[in-house]
């Protein structure tokens, strides 16, 4: 990163921002080398390794600067021949919330103004999953209520995502293990990808979010949980600081009926492979063709 | 003896679990692992030996080992009847038509349950007491689906017994109290 900028017939962005970021530190008698700053780095794909490191060791400076206490930001790879998958036993769900919050600790959401990466629906058994009567605000002192069946939806990880082509940047894309993530630096605030996704999955910081330090969860994943700044998208990741290091995401292990499980989709043995072989399975909005990772199952 | 073994989990068992773990990974059978197990009528020492790792039974204090209430000595009283003078707090509300408490807990030796062919199982796999009526979720659990597990996707897993969730008396699933709801988006005036 430390080479003079190239020129070239076609400048890139980043020679531009070289050269601009150049004259800036010129005038002003800095003698820091702009590129190694967040806003004028390459993309997060084209980074060498030791880039990333020395990248991460600052955001952990920064963010334990920040919060008091020492944070982790890692960026565990994807595993080879690993392609996560989860599913959702309709069946189980009493609606009771517990994922929603137990989302929001681990993976460091603002408190407020207020971010859910999970949204429970309260459906009718009458209608079916009928996205145009459900409720997520329903407020009851007893769950499940009666007459009503409940369908947690979060990002559906799909293969064929609308969010990852709408992006005009490239600051959202599938790796490799199936995770849908989000480069929060590179993401420009633009929202494209939250109006292409048909499950609402998506969220946006619109305040600078509110995270008190002692709420803070420490391990973070650069890709994942790490604290978001304000501006940016944000959603589900499969808990990717947890799943990547062999984990359960905390939703799985904190529901009180287990209805929510998760695995590999190429392992035989696996939950996942057990469900779609001996279960009656669908996908939501399955008519759009997102091919989501997030499979909604039948146990009974 | 049979006491210590149902009241906590023997710890030397560890590495066979572990080991039944790797195996069962390495061939990608899981759940036939403890189907052999089963079938071939083999004394099943303990969850573990089964490929489930499980915590200990979530007795009420001071309800175990039974034995310390029901003397050995003391004749057991065999008749169906209504309990006044103890566990009077146990409404039975499980098939209570057709059952009672010595189909399951067993009268010979009170700290053990029982198979419906006679062989006793102490509580810790009260799960294969729970699969002779209840076949399909057994399936399912012994595969993950049914119930929770916690602990790695790719490795060990800790299973819930079937009375962790189900009160075993009355194991309908009681309603519970959701946490709050997200604020609904304000209007602009």
């Amino acid at each position: 990163m430390s080479e003079p900028c190239q020129t070239d017939t076609a400048p890139s962005r980043r020679d531009f921002l070289c050269a601009l970021a150049g004259c800036a530190a010129a005038a002003t008698g800095a003698c820091v080398d702009p590129t190694h700053t967040p806003f004028f780095r390459d993309h997060l794909r084209e980074l060498a390794p030791d880039e990333i490191a020395r990248m991460l060791r600052e955001l952990e400076a920064k963010e334990s600067a920040r919060f008091g206490k020492e944070v982790t930001v890692a960026m565990d790879g994807p595993r080879p021949g690993v392609e996560f998958a989860y599913a959702l036993d309709l069946t189980r769900c009493v609606g009771c919330r517990r994922c929603v919050y137990a989302c929001v600790e681990e993976n460091n959401q603002s408190r407020d103004p207020e971010v859910h990466w999970i949204r429970v629906l309260e459906m009718d058994k009458e209608k079916g999953v009928d996205f145009a009567h459900a409720d997520a605000y329903y407020d009851a002192k007893e769950v499940p209520r009666p007459g009503h069946f409940y369908v947690p939806t979060a990002c559906q990880h799909c293969r064929n995502a609308p969010c990852v082509k709408t992006c005009p940047v490239g600051a959202t894309w599938q790796e490799p293990d199936g995770i849908v993530v989000i480069d929060y630096d590179w993401c420009i605030g633009c929202r494209c990808c939250m109006s292409a996704c048909p499950y609402g999955a998506r969220h946006f910081n619109w305040g600078e979010p509110g995270l008190p330090a002692e709420e803070l969860n420490p391990k973070t994943h650069y890709l994942g949980n790490r604290p978001r700044p304000r501006g940016v998208v944000e959603k589900c990741t499969f808990c990717i600081q947890r799943v990547r290091a062999g984990l359960y995401p905390a939703c799985v292990e904190v529901c009180p009926v287990g209805a929510r499980k998760f695995g590999d989709l190429n392992d035989p043995a696996g939950e996942i492979r057990y469900i779609l072989q001996h279960k009656r399975v669908f996908v939501l909005k399955s008519e759009l063709a997102t091919l989501p990772r997030f499979y909604y199952f039948f146990g009974a | 003896m049979k006491r210590t073994r149902c009241a906590r989990p023997r710890r030397s068992l560890a590495p066979v679990l572990l080991l039944g773990t790797l195996a069962a990974g390495a061939c990608g059978r899981h759940e036939e692992v403890a189907l052999v197990l089963w079938q071939e009528g083999l004394p099943t020492s303990s969850p573990a030996a089964q490929g489930f790792q499980v915590p200990p039974p979530p007795f009420t204090a001071g309800v175990f080992p039974c034995t310390d209430c029901h003397d050995p000595e003391i004749p057991v009283n065999t008749r169906r009847r209504d309990l006044v003078t103890a566990h009077t707090e146990i409404r039975l509300q499980h098939d209570e038509e057709h059952r009672w408490c010595l189909d399951c807990h067993d009268a010979g030796n009170r700290d053990m349950l029982h198979l419906a062919g006679g062989e006793l199982v102490p509580f810790e796999e009260s799960y294969r007491l729970c699969g002779q009526c209840h076949g399909d979720k057994y399936r399912d659990w012994r595969a993950g689906v049914h119930g929770r597990r916690t602990g790695r996707w790719d490795g060990e897993k800790t299973y819930l017994l079937c009375v962790h969730c189900h009160n075993s008396h009355a194991p309908r699933f009681q309603p519970i109290e959701p946490k709050p709801p997200p604020t609904p988006p304000r209007r602009t005036p």
